[in-house]
């Protein structure tokens, strides 16, 4: 038992290196797919073909490649068009970039769940197609995309661990990387799979908080 | 005013308004009655072209009306629609569903803006709910806010599209003691109704709509007492004696 607690003083603080490289890959990569799911949204619901069709089109492209193979691309594929990008800035990149297209597929169902009366109410008084996005639309397709958007968060947070797999010494890499030394997997997977865990709680308990709010 | 010539609409291949012809004049209202699907609230969505049409023409003032043109921003905010299910901004307050026309669209300040929402709720008589949320208001002053909204763009006309059709009967009242009393101030309206009592005493003329096509109009008074078209007189049979 003492044995036990002295490995886990021992590898926590690497571990913990490893969550906070976590948190960042997912944050940064939940900023970028949140701007261009928005970007891809908005295009989809402008009415303009071409810009609808272009967004359709990138939203399918990116659906139907695996994350990895996309965080491959990036890491190893570009440096041979002269892009050589960080293992960090390729994971942010390359999630954020897949995730993009969920993010898309999310606000886009929230804007076209929002009454087709508010767009009419809009136009009659005037409004054009930006100002009553801004105004009219988008502040109530918030309320409605929220809640799977924490969903998103929970998943982006847990699929951070693919940045792994490009040298991104993140939760996952650092577990593996302990245990392959110290051959103690048991104790050290179940640490990193209990500080995943401690991570997603918060956004757990915030979906659930949010769909609490939005029911009638 | 409004000038309509021809209007004809499809929706696909169902051919809604056949070649209607009307005029409203300046502080005219008139009522547009008829039988459901008969295209009433189509011709005044086509109005402030919410709508496209398919042929004829309409003109608000000399102004050619076209759901495309960059114009028809400007006729919205000089004609004003006020919808059956009332279409309020649930996110923001009364207040802000009252000046967000004249503050965001017409570039209004906002302190006059303000003080002219004010004076628009007290006469219709909801002064008090100024910070309510439209989810707290009954539908009839939920209506009576969209009146106001209605009429905080200082609009030169205003449409309104079976105001009273999703409120609960009690509730009617209110709603056309309201416009009653706009009608009074000498204000433009176009009112696609089912209440055959306000038309009666409010409106200068009615327009009877069937088939596409204005089938009668006249004074609301000749009109809805002394019907000459026999659709006309079977649809007002049937409305004001249903039993």
């Amino acid at each position: 038992m003492l044995v036990l607690l002295e490995r886990i003083r021992e590898y926590f603080p690497i571990l913990l290196q490893g969550a906070w490289l976590t948190i960042l890959v997912t944050l940064g990569s939940l900023a970028l797919s949140t701007v261009l799911g928005m970007v891809w949204a908005v295009m989809r619901v402008s009415g303009i073909r071409w810009l609808a069709n272009i967004a359709t089109t990138i939203v399918n492209l990116l659906r139907g490649i695996p994350i990895i193979v996309l965080l491959f691309f990036l890491y190893f594929v570009m440096p041979d068009f002269g892009l050589s990008l960080s293992a960090m800035q390729a994971s942010i990149l390359g999630l954020g970039i897949a995730y993009s297209a969920y993010q898309s597929e999310n606000f886009r169902a929230g804007i076209e769940a929002v009454d087709h009366g508010q767009v009419e109410a809009a136009r009659a008084m005037g409004m054009g197609w930006p100002l009553m996005m801004r105004r009219v639309v988008l502040p109530q397709a918030v309320k409605i995309v929220l809640p799977p958007y924490g969903n998103i968060m929970i998943m982006m947070l847990k699929d951070s661990s693919q940045a792994s797999t490009i040298t991104v010494a993140e939760l996952a890499l650092q577990g593996k990387l302990i245990a392959t030394s110290t051959f103690q997997n048991a104790t050290v997977f179940s640490m990193v799979a209990v500080m995943y865990l401690v991570m997603c709680v918060p956004l757990i308990l915030f979906v659930r908080h949010l769909e609490k709010r939005n029911k009638p | 005013m409004i000038e309509i010539h021809g209007l004809q609409k499809f929706f696909g291949t169902h051919h809604v308004l056949k070649g209607v012809d009307a005029s409203v004049a300046k502080g005219e209202v008139v009522c547009i009655i008829g039988p459901s699907g008969s295209g009433k609230s189509t011709i005044l969505r086509c109005i402030n072209g919410l709508e496209s049409y398919s042929g004829g023409t309409i003109d608000i003032d000399g102004v050619h009306v076209d759901h495309q043109a960059p114009s028809i921003k400007l006729i919205r905010t000089e004609v004003a629609m006020v919808f059956q299910r009332f279409n309020l901004f649930p996110h923001r307050s009364v207040l802000e569903n009252i000046i967000e026309g004249p503050v965001f669209v017409k570039g209004e300040p906002r302190a006059g803006a303000i003080d002219h929402a004010k004076e628009l709720l007290a006469s219709v008589g909801l002064a008090e709910k100024i910070d309510a949320r439209p989810s707290q208001l009954s539908g009839g002053q939920q209506q009576r806010v969209a009146i106001a909204r209605a009429l905080a763009m200082n609009p030169k006309a205003i449409l309104f599209d079976e105001p009273t059709s999703a409120l609960d009967p009690e509730l009617v009242g209110d709603v056309l003691d309201v416009m009653r009393k706009l009608a009074e101030t000498g204000m433009t309206m176009v009112v696609v109704t089912h209440e055959m009592q306000f038309a009666r005493e409010v409106a200068d003329r009615v327009l009877f709509i069937d088939g596409g096509v204005v089938a009668e109009q006249g004074a609301s008074a000749e009109l809805l007492g002394n019907p000459q078209h026999p659709r006309t007189q079977d649809f007002l049979r049937r409305v004001l004696h249903p039993m």
